[in-house]
């Protein structure tokens, strides 16, 4: 199944924050979305999940999802967004609570999901219980528990700290290793982007344009060899001297918002 | 170039080190386990003591074992039981009917625009109306009973209730709205799981006022029109001075707040765990 961003625009009343978006995340496929603060990288996620009508051009999908997903597009949040009254278990089980799956099959995903997370011996736990990066384990957890075909990921790991980074992101790429899911990453982080994506869509500051779209040259499982890491660094120099007078820009009109 | 820190000298070096002065003291009070307790039981003693030495006129003021007295013959002779349960009656009827309609409509006003648009304007205009002067009206209304002294409890407790809802819905984080609707959750699934747990404790919050609320105004209510009650009875030991009765009826009011606050606590306890 791909996703399709079609000329997407969109206003926040006066204010223009994307203009004229087009690109396609191909099935299995893993897209970054990288730009300065500001440039509407969060809206366009939004936008192409079904949570923010755009003001003008439209989301897309083509092709059928897999036939066992129950959520083809599914959203992995910034701030974890975990019911604080639910047990683990609860908040992975909480978008199969509404599904026709048997009792016995809901357990058996719930589970799974779980244990793909290393979440098994912590499935009573409350989220005010967890740390950062455990939180966000719970909420990739009840992503994968709805068997999506699509992930999309508004900057994940931006509240935890460099080691949950780290650990995460070996768990991102390993989710990702089979091409059977395809994920719209939005990060400010350059690294992440070069280690996770297959392509980087470059976002210009606000109003978001399409400045340039980046392939990286190598498989994620080529990423981790030595030459490979230092062309990867190379490569996000070159993104950074692309983004780097945008984000200067963007950052002074913030401040002087 | 950067600054370097200074050389220690060599008196420096010999100097005796002294600790750092601690500053982080104060702002966080704490509730003492018997301090209160013991409080509360010095101030029954030194009001005993007045009342024994003859220090204040029991007229006035009659001492703690009076009161206790008093009580204890309300008991025996069941004018106690009397009293509170034409209360409790008035109370819990006004507050039930007062909370199943707040509810309602601080969940309408929290989840639709059009409840929101008519609904606040309402309650802002007759919220702040103390409900009591509203008595006579509703006597006229429902003629004279337990009718109108329920819907004026009622009504006190339907506005605390909608205004504590909906700003309870109001405070539901977004974010686990649009989580929600991401997972294509339904819209009812959404208020049972995500908003009314969302809300609960700004509703508990309101609880704790309305059962106030429903107090002050069963005992109005009861001072005005009624033969039994607490409020009534408080009012007639009053216009025959018998203060120790008056006091007696002011104790089981209190008693009455302290019980209710105490389920409330039970009940935030239970049901806020996860906070």
């Amino acid at each position: 199944m791909d996703l399709i961003a079609d000329h997407i625009s969109h206003r926040f009343g006066a204010l223009d924050v994307l203009d004229d978006v087009s690109f396609t995340v191909r099935t299995g496929e893993v897209v970054a979305i990288v730009g300065p603060s500001g440039c509407g990288k969060s809206t366009l996620l939004s936008i192409l999940g079904g949570l923010l009508q755009p003001s003008k051009g439209v989301a897309e999908l083509r092709g059928a999802p897999p036939a066992d997903s129950l959520n083809p597009l599914t959203f992995v949040f910034q701030d974890f967004a975990l019911l604080p009254w639910c047990t683990v278990e609860d908040n992975v089980a909480f978008p199969l609570e509404h599904t026709a799956l048997p009792a016995s099959e809901r357990r058996a995903v719930v589970d799974d999901a779980l244990r793909r997370t290393g979440l098994t011996d912590f499935r009573g736990a409350w989220p005010k219980q967890l740390s950062g990066g455990m939180r966000q384990r719970v909420g990739i957890a009840r992503a994968l528990s709805v068997r999506p075909a699509i992930l999309l990921m508004d900057e994940p790991l931006s509240a935890l700290d460099s080691q949950t980074c780290e650990l995460l992101m070996e768990d991102f790429v390993r989710l990702l290793a089979n091409g059977a899911m395809g994920a719209v990453y939005v990060t400010h982080n350059l690294e992440e982007a070069v280690r996770l994506a297959d392509r980087i869509v470059v976002l210009s500051r606000r109003p978001g344009r399409v400045r340039e779209t980046v392939t990286i040259p190598m498989t994620r499982s080529e990423r981790g060899a030595g030459e490979a890491r230092s062309r990867l660094t190379t490569l996000q120099g070159e993104l950074w001297s692309l983004i780097r007078k945008e984000a200067i820009d963007a950052e002074r009109e913030v401040q002087h918002a | 170039m950067l600054d370097r820190a200074p050389q220690r000298t060599e008196d420096a070096a010999k100097e005796k080190p002294r600790p750092v002065e601690f500053r982080g003291a104060g702002f966080v009070p704490r509730t003492g386990r018997y301090s209160g307790w013991m409080a509360l039981a010095l101030v029954l003693a030194l009001w005993q003591l007045a009342g024994s030495a003859g220090w204040v006129n029991p007229l006035f003021l009659p001492p703690p074992s009076a009161i206790a007295a008093a009580i204890w013959k309300l008991a025996t002779t069941g004018a106690l039981w009397q009293h509170v349960s034409w209360s409790l009656m008035r109370i819990g009827s006004g507050w039930i009917i007062g909370t199943v309609a707040g509810v309602l409509v601080g969940f309408a006003i929290g989840l639709s625009t059009l409840a929101r648009s008519v609904g606040i304007t309402f309650i802002s205009a007759l919220f702040p109306i103390p409900k009591i002067a509203l008595l006579p009206l509703l006597i006229l209304w429902l003629g004279i009973g337990e009718e109108p002294k329920i819907a004026t409890i009622a009504l006190g407790v339907f506005f605390s209730t909608a205004i504590s809802v909906y700003s309870g819905v109001d405070a539901v984080p977004r974010n686990l709205i649009r989580m929600a609707q991401s997972f294509n959750v339904p819209f009812h699934a959404i208020v049972r799981r995500v908003i009314w747990p969302g809300a609960l404790p700004s509703v508990l919050a309101g609880f704790r006022i309305t059962a106030s609320v429903a107090l002050l105004l069963v005992v109005s209510a009861e001072m005005i029109g009624a033969q039994f009650g607490i409020g009534a009875f408080v009012l007639q030991a009053g216009n025959l001075m018998q203060t120790d009765q008056l006091l007696a009826g002011v104790v089981i009011l209190s008693v009455f707040g302290l019980a209710v606050g105490k389920l409330i606590n039970l009940l935030e306890a239970r049901l806020l765990h996860w906070r």
